[in-house]
């Protein structure tokens, strides 16, 4: 029943050029589901396909599935800005998102699929000497956790990235800013059709249009699930479905989350010819704005979040007009190019705007959500991490501060300081 | 654009309010115990679908309303005023 798929190979595209690009297989299977799994895994995202595939490849486990509702890679995974960093801050974050990005580095070889991750440096303005101060701070946090980071002048950032508003008149003028250089961005679709194809080829199903409806649950078991392609039992169960947590915890009896459903929208232009070679953000006096150019020449941007809670998976005017007024004062020169589409998904923001991975009060069921508005950066140690949980039964000591326990504690993990109002995080 | 219906000001877009929480969401007496600050403060249903939330007319009136609204498709059901018992409110702290 094995696939043979095809590896990409220098040799093989050579090969392929010769004979029509005949010599390519399926890249994987589309099995159905079988009624028996050791371990479902809920949601086909970048989490759901990475933790498959850490599953199967560092814990050597067979029989797993994943189930997805709609098409792998159609949420939050297919919708965001791509942008991958890790200058966190907090105890836990940094240490996570610093492994996830040296995942990112060797990502394409191990999955032999390219996701195009591109180290194209991830540049943080400020506008004030005590902001860039504060910045300093980061600077030095980040450098002791072992990841990269270096403070530029504004007469460095003049020379590196010409086309930002320099004038000295502009509202926030630029003072300086805080640079992370292996910081960057990948191809988001790439990523789950990698995840996807290697984690196959390990024996994983990877099961599509199949929704969880319901979840027979025995008091601290859940014996099965029921799906609109039939009912799958299952020693484990997994969840990672970002915007949608709440629904399937509540399918499961298990109350209310410290998490909402938000949505968050992005944006891209027309393509132009080579612009902007980093991410460049922008957040002072209220704003809050990233922008990259993607590999096809359009220019990548996005802002905050829509400010109340939804699980519309469209955004509304007001954003549109904050992002575009954001955009026209950072680079006054976009100011006639067309946006070419804009839209949005659905984020599973959290009380401290940190994420959970953690055991339940089910036995079986685990637990990966919160994601934010910054889960596509995490996605390669977010699968590590969790695949560890499932398989150890118990939270390595990384993410042990990661549970849904923490508020109880009073230990948040909250990066801006900005208490427990969801929509605050974004 | 979401609009709402102020009942002292009329229909306004969304951007002249600021979302709250959740309208089923009451605090406990400042006695009580940990978990039910807890469940209020740090706990949400999330509901999917019809919800009574919180909005304030902060860009108007400034008063805080009660808005029954689809989290889905963002219909508004309706709209009141959250402290329709303002009067008595005040004759008690008073
Ligand atoms: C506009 C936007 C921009 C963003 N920009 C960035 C960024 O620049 N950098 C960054 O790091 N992060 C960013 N993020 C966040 C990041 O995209 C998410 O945190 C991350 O993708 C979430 O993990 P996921 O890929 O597993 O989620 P998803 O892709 O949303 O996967 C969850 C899956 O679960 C499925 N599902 C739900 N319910 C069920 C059910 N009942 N049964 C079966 N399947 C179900 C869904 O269909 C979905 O495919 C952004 C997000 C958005 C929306
Ligand atoms: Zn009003």
């Amino acid at each position: 029943m094995a696939l043979q798929v095809t590896r990409f190979s220098a040799w093989n595209v050579l090969k392929n050029g010769f004979i029509g690009q005949s010599g390519w297989s399926r890249q994987w299977r589309d099995p159905e589901p079988k009624s028996k799994y050791d371990i479902v895994i809920v949601g086909g995202g970048l989490h759901g396909l990475a933790t498959a595939y850490y599953l199967a490849k560092n814990f050597n486990l067979k029989n797993i599935a994943v189930v997805e509702k709609g098409w792998i890679g159609g949420g939050n995974a297919g919708r965001n800005t791509t942008i991958v960093r890790s200058n966190y801050m907090l105890k836990g974050n940094r240490e996570f998102y610093e492994h996830s990005l040296k995942l990112w580095e060797n990502l394409s070889h191990d999955l032999n699929y390219n996701v195009m991750f591109s180290q194209s440096s991830h540049i943080t303005l400020y506008h004030t000497p005590s902001a860039l101060d504060s910045a300093a701070r980061r600077y030095n946090i980040m450098r002791q956790t072992g990841s990269d980071a270096e403070i530029w002048s504004r007469t460095k950032l003049e020379k590196k990235i010409p086309h930002l508003n320099y004038a000295k008149n502009a509202r926030f003028p630029i003072y300086g800013s805080l640079v992370q250089k292996r910081a960057g961005t990948a191809r988001h679709d790439a990523v789950a059709w990698g995840y996807a194809r290697a984690a196959d080829k390990l024996g994983v199903d990877i099961i599509q249009k199949c929704e969880v409806t319901a979840i027979d649950r025995k008091g601290q078991k859940i014996n099965s699930l029921q799906t609109n392609r039939g009912k799958i039992s299952a020693k484990k169960i997994a969840l990672a479905v970002a915007g949608n947590t709440s629904r399937l915890w509540h399918l499961a009896n298990l109350g209310n989350l410290p998490i909402e459903s938000h949505k968050l929208q992005a944006f891209v232009t027309e393509p132009l010819k080579p612009l902007l070679d980093q991410v460049v953000v922008f957040g002072v006096g209220g704003a809050h704005f990233y922008i990259s150019q993607s590999d096809k020449g359009g220019l990548v941007f996005g802002g905050d979040i829509d400010w109340y809670k939804s699980y519309a998976q469209r955004g509304n005017l007001p954003i549109v007009q904050d992002v575009a007024e954001s955009a026209i004062s950072l680079m006054p020169c976009l100011g006639r190019v067309k946006l070419l589409r804009h839209w949005s998904g659905i984020v599973d923001m959290s009380m401290d705007g940190s994420f959970f991975m953690c055991k339940t009060p089910i036995d079986n069921l685990y637990l990966n959500a919160g994601w934010n508005y910054g889960g596509f950066k995490a996605s390669p140690a977010s699968g590590w991490y969790f695949a560890d949980l499932i398989a150890n039964d118990r939270p390595s000591e990384i993410i042990k501060n990661h549970d849904l326990e923490r508020f109880k504690r009073g230990h948040y993990i909250d990066e801006s300081g900005a208490g427990p109002d969801t929509k605050l995080h974004g | 654009m979401i609009q709402i219906e102020c009942p002292f000001c009329g229909k306004r877009d969304q951007s002249e309010f600021s979302y709250g929480r959740e309208g089923q969401i009451t605090f406990p007496a400042l006695n009580a115990d940990e978990n039910s600050w807890y469940d209020a403060v740090f706990l949400r249903k999330n509901t999917y679908g019809r919800q009574i939330e919180t909005w304030q007319h902060t860009h108007g009136c400034r008063s805080w309303l009660l808005v029954e609204r689809d989290t889905v498709t963002h219909k508004i059901f309706s709209v009141k005023l959250a402290h329709t018992d303002w009067q008595k409110q005040i004759k008690k702290t008073t």
